[in-house]
């Protein structure tokens, strides 16, 4: 996984409140069998009229050419509803480094970490100031720090990340790695478990 | 509804020899961590991992690409569901993508030692619906699955959770993933429920109240009288929509219901063990002095037959009632409902009983099991669909559907003019050919109203099996209390 500690960028403002990973892709994507070229279809059918590439929608923000970066900002409770994590390597995929909101899902925040995108959960306040800028002011995220920066105006926030994960992205580790270090524990484990109910593990 | 909230810092850290009383959930969690990782989660073992085609062939490349076996292949469980089709299921799948994404299923599980119950095979069909039907699902037991209606399963209390891909991988490559202790919340329903009124109706008269985000970050149990009293289909509907407040999971602690419902299954313990095992579900259950982060309580007579008027769980009224007017909602939602009833064709303010639908859908891992189906066809025996609906019944597992011809639904289906299809996720998701096409609406018995989510444009009404077959026979969004005897 790429390491991550600073992302300096303009941003990409959704002003939507409980964005659905269905929106964020729509389940007839998710027939691959890869995790690659999901970005195309990012918000597919709020993007595009009748499912027309050459019919985007101009009133949908990523069709607005006012409007780039690496950050998307969104309303509260983003990426609910299904657990497909197509969602997180679709937002992925487009180019997004960070998502910010006042309120996440937990499955998407958890896949979007898996993933390497940083989910920062701010303040409604902030939220709204962020929403407030104009389509050319940048926002500096600094992972190490856990602070988010408006860079217009100087105001910043600090965000919340569990320490584990922070040195997980910051180094570009993952999580599948780490489980398979501690092997041995596990299977220690199962061991003290099946002599305690020697039925317990086995397949039903 | 009244709430408590708690907000004693210690409580997170209660469990484990704090000599206070301990949840169901910590009982069960406290079982199944390995360690905890300093400053960070814990590792958690998983006892049982479903997989099915759509969110597991990522999962397996990753394996494949760090050239390591699936771990415990006798505790992984395959079927085909989201992706099947709903009719000719003994032909090739025509729709390529979707052929290839369930031979991938079938070539990965052969190649790793996984039982799988593809197409053809009589123990197919929804992942959350086959679990519990064979036994395999059980109370204590740790359940994962790349689908976040694994909360299902929660039902027989067991910790049974969605997640993602990548963490299909932690649990193919290691039988584990890592977690942090959610927040407990309980949610007592008690007292008899009204006529015309099922567990489907409690559970989105309890989204409603909370909100579409209302219970995030939250493990949710289910208590009181009003639980106790319904059978393990009705309590597995309560416990799948947990994710749509947010919940990570939804459980009930076991009881005779629980053990009755598995007693003699396929794949349920039996004799001494059965014994064994029953002794160890019997202490699962929340102690008397055990706390929660939040405890909300619900009179059951207060619950009418609900609808979903908008595009998401959250949105539900009771079928009598009325959209709310705009003088009704909080300004700064203003715009996000706006624009949610610009999508579903309604009106601020409306009534919704007596709006003309065009598909009634029956099925999905909320409300396919054979207790709805029976529910449906008590219903409507003898009476007609109207003509201007077109009607789906999609059986959760083929186990489901032999027992429906058996008992003679099928006929009943048939006379009312019904289609009763083969086993999927189906229009659920719509992720088959089974979608709702654009701009019309569809009373549906599953769990999403999403823009989009039973087809691009599709409007979903979520409701009971019984008020979408009275929707069926009446051509309109109906209050099934009248038409109840």
């Amino acid at each position: 996984m790429q390491k991550l500690r600073i992302i300096k960028s303009r941003f990409v403002p959704l002003k939507i409140e409980n964005v659905d990973t269905d929106q964020i892709i729509p389940a007839r994507f998710l027939k691959a069998t890869t995790k690659e070229g999901f970005g195309k279809n990012l918000f597919r059918d709020w993007r595009y009229e009748n499912n027309d590439e050459s019919k985007p929608k101009k009133d949908f923000v990523l069709n607005d050419p006012a409007y780039s970066g690496e950050i998307l900002v969104a309303e509260k409770n983003y990426g609910c509803g299904s657990s497909r994590e197509h969602a997180a390597w679709a937002i992925k995929d487009y180019g997004f480094h960070a998502v910010v909101s006042s309120f996440f899902a937990d499955i998407f925040k958890n896949n979007a970490l898996n993933n390497g995108v940083l989910p920062v959960q701010v303040s409604e306040s902030f939220l709204q100031k962020i929403f407030g800028q104009g389509a050319d002011s940048e926002l500096t995220i600094d992972l190490d720090k856990q602070k988010i920066r408006i860079d217009n105006t100087g105001e910043e926030e600090s965000f919340g990340i569990s320490p584990y994960k922070k040195t997980c992205l910051m180094n570009g580790y993952d999580d599948i790695d780490y489980l398979i270090s501690i092997k041995k524990d596990i299977e220690e484990f199962e061991t003290k478990k099946q002599s305690e109910n020697s039925k317990t593990y086995q397949s039903a | 509804m009244n709430e408590t909230n708690k907000t004693d810092s210690s409580r997170a850290y209660s469990s484990n020899g704090s000599g206070g009383g301990r949840t169901l959930f910590e009982k069960i969690w406290d079982k199944h961590i390995i360690k905890k990782i300093e400053g960070g989660p814990s590792v958690f073992y998983i006892d049982k991992h479903f997989i099915h085609e759509v969110t597991s062939p990522q999962a397996f490349t990753g394996l494949n690409n760090r050239g390591i076996r699936l771990f415990r292949p006798k505790q992984t469980v395959a079927t085909a569901d989201h992706n099947v089709p709903t009719l000719h299921q003994e032909l090739p799948i025509k729709e390529e993508l979707s052929r290839l994404q369930v031979e991938a299923l079938k070539k990965n599980c052969a190649e790793h030692g996984v039982e799988l119950y593809g197409l053809g095979h009589p123990f197919q069909g929804i992942v959350h619906v086959i679990g519990p039907e064979l036994g395999i699902t059980q109370p204590g037991m740790t359940i994962v699955c790349g689908d976040s209606h694994t909360s299902t399963h929660g039902a027989f209390g067991a910790i049974a959770f969605g997640i993602g891909t990548s963490e299909v991988e932690m649990v193919m490559a290691t039988q584990c993933i890592l977690q942090s202790k959610p927040k407990l919340m309980r949610i007592h329903i008690d007292g008899v429920l009204n006529k015309g009124v099922v567990s489907k109706d409690i559970i989105l008269h309890i989204i409603s109240k909370i909100s579409a985000s209302g219970a995030t970050g939250y493990f949710v149990e289910y208590a009181g009288s009003t639980i106790r009293s319904l059978s393990m289909e009705a309590r597995m509907t309560i416990c799948n929509m947990s994710i749509e407040m947010g919940a990570r999971g939804g459980m009930i602690a076991p009881d005779e219901t629980t053990f009755n419902y598995i007693k003699g299954r396929k794949f349920a313990p039996h004799g001494e063990e059965w014994e064994k095992k029953l002794a160890y579900w019997k202490t699962l259950y929340s102690d008397a002095n055990a706390k929660f982060d939040k405890e909300i309580n619900i009179n059951a007579a207060e619950i009418e037959p609900m609808i979903t008027y908008g595009t998401n769980p959250g949105m539900g009224i009771p079928v009598t009632g009325h959209i709310p007017s705009l003088s009704e909602v909080d300004e700064k939602e203003k715009a996000s409902f706006e624009k949610s009833l610009r999508y579903m064709g309604l009106e601020p303010g409306m009534n919704i009983k007596g709006k003309k639908v065009d598909y009634v859908f029956i099925g999905s891992c909320t409300n396919s099991r054979i207790e709805d189906l029976r529910m449906v066809a008590s219903f409507v025996k003898g009476k007609k669909k109207a003509v201007n609906v077109e009607v789906w019944v999609v059986p959760g597992s083929r186990q489901v559907e032999m027992q429906a011809r058996e008992e003679g639904i099928d006929k009943i289906f048939e006379e009312a003019g019904f289609m009763l299809r083969q086993s999927g996720c189906s229009a659920c998701l719509g992720m088959n050919e089974d979608k709702i096409p654009a701009g019309k609406y569809c009373v549906s018995t599953s769990n999403r109203n999403f823009e989009g989510r039973q087809g691009a444009g599709a409007r979903t009404l979520l409701a009971s099996p019984l008020t979408a077959a009275a929707t069926a026979i009446t051509g309109v969004v109906a209050d099934v209390r009248e038409l109840l005897n």
